[in-house]
């Protein structure tokens, strides 16, 4: 019988160079894995594989030197402990994120849950070309947004209140944009320059700066042969159901608009961002219509 | 609020002779030999401890006062000391 190896593929196990033989992309959100799904994995890279894993380049872990006969029962010994294969292919990948807001003292959001909602959302979906989605909790940019299809930078919507301002100075000089000066004591906030790090409301000691979980939002990039920037096409995004409007929205375009194999950084680089960046200008709107 | 006058202030910490983490730690410990309610000044360097340090000594429960820039690439933050359990 012949092998179906897209099929395969599509259900994340990855030829090897050795025949009949495949490394086991296993469906990882945001990098996470509990540890009764590391117990079940062990066991499998014990008794099916060769008593190792692999650590892709995108948060993901890889089962090597699975063989072609066993690949039901690995997945099935695999469903017991809650561990899924992932995907490769033409379709949405992995959803890479930080540990975010939950953990880190720079985070502006829950970037796990965000990529765990992008993942229920869209994991698996065939496009014409792979696509990736990542989420980093600031604007630190620990995951590097700019290389995925759509990246997702947490970030601070900020506000000032004079009346809690105790003038200590702090904020201006964590500011790395120079948006926060003093004149004459009083504070002035060029909003035009803010980057929307935060980084004022994590240090003010009062409570005078508040922050509201926002997103930043970057498209098209790609690091590979040929490597493109993600583009900022929208502007700070302030709700999660602007951001899941906007997703939707840039899946869209690329299904309808992109060449079978063609990234979407290419396919923008073909077609101008105008035409998208209208789309996604609706697609913020959406909020108040 | 009343103007802070850094010569009243006893209790000193320099952190300039150190490079992070160890900025921190030093400030930290520093404020851990005070009472709680205790004012001091603490001196650094421009750069990654000003950016830095306020905010560690902030989300350890202390009170910021004030931050002195010195002009001359040196800066005093002025912090009161926070309760045990803040």
């Amino acid at each position: 019988m012949a092998v179906d190896y897209a099929a395969l593929k599509a259900g994340g196990f990855m030829r090897q160079k050795q025949k009949n033989t495949f490394s086991l992309r296993l469906r990882c959100v945001g990098g996470t894995v509990t540890a009764e799904q590391l117990a079940v994995i062990k066991q499998v890279a014990d008794q099916y594989g060769h008593g190792y894993i692999h650590l892709t380049a995108r948060q993901g872990i890889e089962i090597p030197f699975i063989k072609l006969e066993d690949i039901d029962d690995v997945k099935a010994a695999l469903a017991k402990g809650g561990v899924e294969p992932g995907v490769c292919g033409p379709r949405v990948r992995t959803v890479t994120a930080c540990q975010g807001g939950r953990c880190c003292p720079s985070g502006c959001i829950d970037a796990l849950d965000i990529a765990r909602k992008l993942d229920a959302r869209y994991f698996g979906r065939e496009l014409p070309c792979k696509f990736k989605f990542g989420v980093t909790g600031c604007i630190n940019n620990c995951l590097k947004m700019e290389e995925n299809d759509f990246g997702v930078k947490g970030a601070y919507d900020v506000s000032y209140d004079e009346s809690q301002c105790i003038d200590c100075g702090v904020c201006a000089k964590v500011c790395r944009e120079n948006a926060i000066t003093f004149e004459d004591g009083k504070l002035i906030f060029d909003a035009d320059k803010c980057s929307h790090c935060g980084r004022c409301v994590k240090s003010c000691p009062t409570g005078a700066w508040e922050g509201k979980s926002a997103f930043r939002v970057y498209i098209g990039g790609t690091f590979g042969n040929h490597i493109i920037s993600g583009k900022e096409l929208t502007p700070l995004i302030k709700d999660e159901g602007t951001l899941m409007r906007v997703a939707d929205a840039t899946i869209d375009y690329f299904d309808t608009h992109s060449n079978k194999g063609e990234r979407f950084g290419k396919t923008l680089e073909r077609l101008g961002t105008d035409e998208l960046q209208h789309i996604l200008e609706e697609a913020v709107a959406g909020a108040e219509a | 609020m009343a103007d802070i006058n850094i010569d009243q202030i006893e209790n000193r910490a320099d952190i300039t002779d150190v490079v992070c983490p160890v900025t921190f730690v030093k400030a930290k410990v520093a404020l851990e030999e005070l009472e709680p309610g205790e004012l001091i000044a603490i001196h650094m360097n421009d750069g990654e401890p000003v950016q830095n340090v306020p905010r560690s000594i902030k989300e350890e429960g202390h009170q910021i006062l004030k931050l002195i820039d010195n002009e001359d690439g040196t800066y005093d933050l002025i912090v009161r000391r926070g309760e045990d359990d803040a």
